[in-house]
This record gives C-alpha cells, sequence and structure tokens, in this order.
C-alpha cells in the first residue's frame, strides 16, 4: 500500500516537473505589483485630466471642437507613458530574480511566452486603435481588458499557470464594463491596477517569500 | 504473476533524479541552471545526480559556452527515454493493483 501511495506521487511529481520545465518561470510577482502601480499612477493623471474637461464643458464623447482633440492627444500620452513605465518596472523585477536564480532570461521559454502574448496583444492593439478612430471611446476600456485577459489565459500555458485566473477576472471585468460604459476609467484602474497588485503580491507570497527569507 | 516492482528502475528511485528525467524527457535540452530553478536545489547537489544519471547513460551532457560563460546542457539519450518509460508504466502498474 504505501509503495503504491509512493508510485502515485512519483507520478504527481513527474507530471509537475514535466509541466513546469518547459515553462518561463522566472516572472516575478513584484512585477505585477509594479506594473499595477504603474497603472494605477496612470489612472490618476488621466482621471485629473479627463475632471478638468468636465470643467470646461468638453465631455469625453465630444471631439468636435479643437481644445478638445488636443485633450485626447494628452491622454493618449499618458496612456502610452504608463504602459512604457509598467513594462520597464515589470521588466525590471523579472529580470532580477532570473539574475538571482542565474538562469538566462531570453531563453526558449521566454520566447514562446513573449510571443503567445505578444499576438493577442497586438491583433487587440490594431483592433482599439481602429475604435478610437471610429469614435467609439467607451468600448476602448473594455476593449483594452478583454483583449490583455485574452492574452495572459493564452500566456499561461507558458509560464506560472495561474496567471490565467488573472486573466479570466480581466475578461469578466472588461464584460461588465460593455454594459456600464462611462465608467471605464474606474474598471480600468481595478483591471490593470488592483488586479495586478492583487496577483502579484499572491505570486510573491506562494514563490518567492520563502527564497527571500534565506537571502 | 509478474512482480511489477522489478520494472521500477532503480536509477529513478530519487525524486531529484525522477525531476531531471521529466524535464528532459519533454524539452530537447535544458541547460544546469534551469534544472537547478526547476527543482530548486543546490549546485552540487544537482551535480551530483546529474553525475549518476550521466554514468548511467540515460542521459548525455553536452559542454558549450554563451560568450565566456560555460553553458552546459543535457539531454535524454534514446537509452534514458525508454529507460523512463518502462518507469513510467511500471509506476502505472502499481496504482492499477491498487484498485
Amino acid at each position: 500500500m504505501a509503495e503504491q501511495n509512493q508510485s502515485l506521487a512519483d507520478l504527481q511529481h513527474i507530471k509537475k516537473m514535466m509541466e513546469r520545465s518547459g515553462r518561463f518561470i522566472s516572472l516575478s510577482g513584484l512585477s505585477g505589483v509594479a506594473a499595477g502601480i504603474c497603472a494605477l499612477a496612470g489612472a490618476w493623471f488621466a482621471y485629473q485630466n479627463i475632471h478638468s474637461w468636465g470643467a470646461g464643458n468638453c465631455l469625453l464623447n465630444d471631439f468636435s471642437n479643437e481644445p478638445c482633440v488636443i485633450k485626447l492627444d494628452v491622454l493618449l500620452l499618458i496612456a502610452g507613458v504608463t504602459f512604457a513605465a509598467a513594462f520597464i518596472s515589470a521588466f525590471i523585477f523579472t529580470y532580477l530574480r532570473s539574475k538571482k536564480n542565474n538562469v538566462s532570461l531570453w531563453g526558449p521559454g521566454a520566447m514562446r511566452l513573449f510571443w503567445n502574448t505578444f499576438i493577442p496583444l497586438a491583433a487587440g492593439s490594431i483592433f482599439i486603435f481602429r475604435m478610437l478612430q471610429a469614435g467609439m471611446f467607451g468600448l476602448i476600456a473594455p476593449g483594452c481588458l478583454i483583449f490583455y485577459g485574452l492574452a495572459l489565459v493564452n500566456a499561461s500555458k507558458y509560464t506560472l499557470g495561474e496567471i490565467r485566473y488573472l486573466g479570466y477576472c480581466e475578461i469578466i471585468l472588461g464584460i461588465i464594463n460593455l454594459w456600464s460604459i462611462g465608467y471605464g476609467l474606474e474598471f480600468w484602474a481595478i483591471g490593470f491596477g488592483l488586479l495586478h497588485i492583487t496577483y502579484g503580491i499572491a505570486m510573491w507570497w506562494k514563490y518567492e517569500r520563502k527564497t527571500s527569507d534565506s537571502m | 504473476m509478474i512482480n511489477p516492482i522489478e520494472n521500477l528502475n532503480k536509477i529513478f528511485d530519487n525524486r531529484i533524479r525522477l525531476g531531471i528525467m521529466s524535464a528532459l524527457v519533454v524539452n530537447e535540452s535544458v541547460n544546469f541552471n534551469e534544472l537547478k530553478e526547476l527543482l530548486d536545489i543546490t549546485d552540487g547537489n544537482l551535480a551530483s545526480h546529474l553525475k549518476t544519471l550521466e554514468e548511467s547513460g540515460t542521459i548525455k551532457v553536452d559542454k558549450g559556452f554563451i560568450g565566456r560563460k560555460t553553458n552546459t546542457t543535457y539531454s535524454i539519450t534514446k537509452m534514458g527515454e525508454k529507460a523512463f518509460k518502462a518507469h513510467l508504466s511500471a509506476l502505472e502498474k502499481m496504482i492499477k493493483n491498487m484498485k
């Protein structure tokens, strides 16, 4: 009986190792936290801007007059800077972790992860860009959330599997947002800010806490 | 009745060696540091298990360089793959006997 339980445990161990070995497991939880903080900061700046428009009687969906169009550029600039800051800070923490574990960052695992995240994201970006051109501003935040969620679900096969739950949450949030147009920024802040931070802390707690204690 | 334990390979009678084999059977080649991260063990411990596997002929070692750093990669041999599969079916049989 004990031997049979041993075999069962061995098989489970083999399965786990097979699953993990092809994946990029250096992804740090702190990367998620950092990206989340950047997103919250970005959302705050965007909120300040939109707020000041309201005072100037410039509605989000009214781009017929000149000053409002200029403000759209400001908003896009904030979005661009936020994305860059989030990406760079996320990259730094993962780089540090791979350095600590002495694993090369740019292996075949990272390559697979990159492409499988990039493809749904790139397709989504083009789609959202066209929506922006078509003036469907209300659909931008849900669009971002849904495509990002799909990218994460796809990525989960190539990195720590738990990222799929973050993906599911982003998708659900995006879908809810489809029927709460006008609260895009709030949904965006929850999805890219709070969810990232929660996920990051959970992952750090699960995988990295022990190793940093022993340092 | 054939005793299934006979087919259980002594060489895989260890969690770390089992882990190394699992990683190598699904990947073309894996380097030392990747194995170390995957299994979460020390250099010396990993090296000694890799040595055992190498000596048994189940894995092969390829010493190379990335720039100036050494990059030692490991891959499974034909014989190793056969032995590992036999070990897996032996484990499976043992569990089936449980029912």
